[in-house]
């Protein structure tokens, strides 16, 4: 009994208290509670939430071409959700990862139609890679040079390039690069050397998938063990304490921006050259925000950024078979991913109302010794 | 024996697990002036919130006047005549000291405000306790000396006749200092009975009556003034011997190592910060700067740390010119610096204890190789520097963070200090510690400087720079009004030159 008690005990502070535990603690708390009000919209409505999310899960992972489609949902969000937190562990607030898709794709798909006839896909499907990287970085960087020199927010640029990046797209689909035998706005498709290699027969699972999942351990590495990461945390952490102690901080937040725009650049290139194969205005479908709500989730970690990328993917996937199966419209899946982005923004709220009495004495010496400094400052 | 005005008996408060006062006994005479010591934590603010209704007790009872007292806001205190001074202003810099004082009180019959009545009423108070103050001054044009005074004043206003006082005299240049006795004393004298929290051994023994000493919660002894000593009170509080004085070994004093040449600095609103200073501190020196907080210091400290520029002058290490370096180009030639705000500049509080021990080595050897981290030099040297200074941490991988303020301090000294600097630019280290962590931080300094380290100190403690420096200046309003050997120095005109009245 004693023992018992004593195991939960050490179970609960291990949830509770030490960073890991916090953050998947927290994590698994705004999920399921996403979920658990989600099942209540679903049994207002008349449905079953069991059969609903059974139908989510058949319809994502339910059979090989299932899992391959939400495989392919989530490499993009992965690699966007990958440079988010490279930016977002510096403290930049990258909201334009929609942009930097945009323009990504656009250059993968300029150089694949202007260089796919004439080299080896070995040749050219790197250079599309390193167009859609430093396209987006690009994108990215006007934010990152326009917050380090002159001081302006970079929430509200990225937002805005957003916006110029689409319309951009648009005016190029539809007017120098239209696909002529087409009615509607589009590119002409890619050069067959220019197409991502498909790794499983019989299904839309590109290389791309593999290639997000490299870049994982690539971001895990320079933001864990490199002293560029080093430099970006610190950044991030406090900027003042950063520069007094000899780390170029506008330095390091530009080139923490251009990794975040080059990573976003490259979930652009893969819905390009392994997706659709050409260029069309519904070519990210909202990844660039999404990617958000996954970064959150994940908390930053790059290796989390996997399970949290699958799980909206496969929300998404598994919608139309949740339609069709338990005739529970689409729109409450997006109602769910509503819900988790609000938990997740929450959950540091919610942590603390958890902890709250624990770490009222703390704080409250905290506020003490803060006013008696502020009093001798004045 | 007289009834006693205060009478607090089993007084409890717990947050969280922690229990802050437990089972503390208080009890306050009328006309007298008690002291209530204790280091920072020791639970002497809380005590006293608790009779002004700020936080409610969990056990205990309160009696005023030997009446029992349930106490639930600021506002039953008020009402029972108890009123306490914070440490941390509560004044309205837009408003009139008048305004001030009577903002939040009922007229009795008008809905409009009579400021007329409380100037004169405040006037009154003022001239019978000898506390200047014009009613009809802004706020945010007085020094921090004089809002405390309207403190007072306000507290007076409401007829408080027990008044509580947080660390009051840590705003205040000397002058200041024995001006607030004198009105205290006075006070005392005309019947109120005052309570002083403190941790200054000096207050207590030159001021009060009657003095308490807490620890951990916990009320030591309790004992009259008069039957105390320096020793004794310090060992009481600490809970171990303490050194109160240094020996200052006058060790040999080499070059130049760090020099100012005339120089100035604008503020962003165009007011001087700093005005034609020039300075020199050698090798195994420490030059005390003594002011009261915000006349330069931290911008003569950051001028020199190469946060910030100076617009005109020159500054010389070894006799190089650094004026125009980077932080990094500083930190190579071995200038550190440990900032007054180790929140804003110093520590990186979401990272752990050895990240934040290696930030200004991170991108060298051993620390890294071709751009990459080597955790196992990184861990063996945190490992060390966490043993050495006696950081208290569960872990090297610990937050930052969740390390008492006394132990942050400690790390940010690690990481500047480890490095054997040949130039130290402490601001304020020791800002908001207790004295067991100060005396370890002045043992280090000294340490430094017989290391032969030229140590610039800034502090707003004058007795911890008469005990440290080997010489000594006075800013104010960004200039040097006062320069000194330590040996020869006249406390009265560095106090003058605090405040600005020595030219």
């Amino acid at each position: 009994m004693t023992k018992q008690r004593q195991y939960i005990r050490t179970l609960q502070h291990h949830l509770l208290w030490s960073d890991f535990g916090r953050q998947v603690t927290t994590a698994v708390m705004a999920i399921a509670a996403a979920l658990l009000l989600g099942a209540l919209c679903i049994a207002a409505i008349g449905a079953s939430p069991l059969k609903a999310y059974g139908a989510i899960i058949s319809g994502a992972f339910g059979n090989t071409n299932a899992v391959a489609e939400t495989a392919v949902k989530a490499a993009p969000l992965l690699l966007a959700g990958l440079g988010l937190s490279v930016a977002y562990r510096a403290n930049m607030w990258n909201i334009g990862a929609e942009g930097q898709i945009f323009a990504g794709g656009m250059a993968a798909a300029v150089t694949a139609l202007t260089l796919g006839t004439q080299l080896p896909a070995a040749v050219v499907i790197p250079l599309q890679f390193l167009a859609g990287l430093t396209a987006g970085a690009l994108w990215a960087f006007i934010p990152a040079i326009l917050k380090t020199k002159l001081g302006i927010d970079e929430i509200i640029n990225t937002i805005m390039l957003n916006y110029i990046a689409v319309l951009a797209v648009g005016w190029l689909i539809q007017n120098p690069l239209r696909d002529p035998s087409a009615g509607f706005p589009r590119t002409s498709m890619i050069p067959e050397a220019s197409q991502l290699p498909i790794i499983l027969a019989r299904t839309r699972l590109h290389v791309g998938v593999l290639i997000a999942l490299v870049f994982v351990v690539i971001i895990h590495v320079v933001l864990w063990k490199s002293t560029l990461g080093f430099k970006i945390r610190t950044a991030g952490d406090n900027p003042g304490a950063a520069r007094a102690c000899g780390i170029r901080v506008n330095r390091v937040l530009i080139i923490s921006m251009l990794i975040s725009g080059g990573m976003a650049g490259l979930a652009g290139t893969i819905q390009v050259t392994g997706l659709h194969f050409r260029m069309i205005q519904d070519i990210s479908g909202g990844i660039g925000f999404s990617a958000i709500a996954v970064t959150l989730l994940a908390n930053n970690q790059p290796a989390a950024l996997i399970l949290s990328a699958l799980f909206m993917a496969a929300l998404d996937v598994g919608a139309n078979t949740m339609q069709y199966q338990a005739d529970v419209p689409v729109a409450v899946v997006n109602l769910i991913q509503g819900l988790v982005i609000l938990f997740v923004v929450g959950r540091e709220f919610l942590y603390r109302r958890i902890t709250r009495r624990h770490q009222a004495f703390s704080e409250k010496q905290e506020k003490l010794s803060h006013a008696a400094e502020g009093a001798k400052e004045q | 024996m007289e009834q006693p005005v205060v009478e607090m008996k089993g007084m409890v408060k717990r947050f969280g697990s922690l229990t802050a006062v437990d089972r503390v006994d208080f009890t306050l005479q009328k006309g007298t002036i008690h002291a209530l010591l204790g280091e920072n934590g020791a639970g002497k603010s809380t005590l006293m919130n608790l009779l002004a209704g700020l936080y409610q007790p969990d056990e205990g009872k309160i009696r005023i006047n030997g009446e029992a007292a349930v106490i639930h806001s600021p506002r039953d205190a008020y009402d029972r005549k108890i009123g306490m001074v914070h440490q941390h202003f509560m004044l309205i810099p837009k408003l009139t000291v008048a305004e001030n004082i009577i903002l939040g009180l009922q007229t009795r019959s008008s809905p409009l405000l009579n400021i007329k009545d409380a100037s004169g009423q405040i006037r009154e108070l003022s001239q019978r306790f000898g506390i200047q103050a014009d009613p009809d001054a802004l706020v945010e044009e007085l020094t921090s000396g004089e809002q405390q005074r309207v403190e007072i004043l306000k507290m007076l206003y409401r007829n408080a006749d027990i008044l509580i006082l947080d660390e009051p005299t840590a705003v205040l240049t000397p002058q200041e200092v024995s001006s607030l006795f004198q009105v205290l004393r006075k006070m005392a004298g005309q019947g109120f009975s005052i309570i002083l929290i403190t941790h200054k051994l000096e207050e207590v023994l030159s001021l009060c009556d009657t003095v308490d000493i807490l620890r951990d919660g916990k009320k030591i002894d309790s004992r009259p003034a008069s039957e105390s000593d320096r020793n004794s009170l310090a060992r009481m509080m600490v809970g171990r011997e303490v050194l109160l004085e240094y020996d200052r070994l006058s060790g040999e004093q080499g070059e130049t190592v760090l020099e100012t040449k005339g120089i100035s600095a604008k503020g962003s609103d165009g007011r001087d910060l700093l005005q034609d200073i020039s300075l020199q501190v050698r090798a195994g020196e420490i030059l005390g700067v003594a002011g009261v907080s915000g006349n330069g210091q931290s911008e003569l400290a950051k001028t020199c740390a190469g946060l910030r520029r100076a617009d005109s002058g020159s500054i010389l290490c070894s006799g190089r010119d650094i004026t125009g370096t980077s932080i990094a180009q500083r930190i190579r030639l071995g200038i550190s610096y440990i900032p007054d705000d180790r929140h804003a500049l110093g520590m990186f509080p979401g990272m752990g204890v050895a990240d934040n021990l290696v930030v200004k080595q991170h991108d060298r050897p051993p620390f890294s190789r071709r751009g990459f981290r080597r955790e196992s030099a990184i861990h063996s040297s945190a490992d060390k520097l966490i043993d050495s200074y006696n950081i208290r941490t569960t872990s090297r991988d610990t937050s930052m963070r969740s390390l008492s303020g006394g132990n942050q301090q400690k790390a940010v000294l690690a990481r500047e200090l480890s490095v054997s600097p040949q130039v130290i630019i402490a601001d304020q280290p020791t800002r908001g510690l207790d004295v067991g962590a100060i005396e370890y931080i002045h043992q280090l300094l000294l340490e430094h400087r017989r290391r032969n380290a030229a140590v610039l100190l800034i502090s707003t403690e004058l007795d911890e720079i008469l005990n440290l420096s080997d010489r000594i200046i006075v800013m104010y309003a960004g200039r040097i009004t006062y320069t000194c050997d330590t040996d020869s120095a006249d406390i009265e005109q560095i106090g003058l030159a605090m405040a600005g009245e020595l030219q």
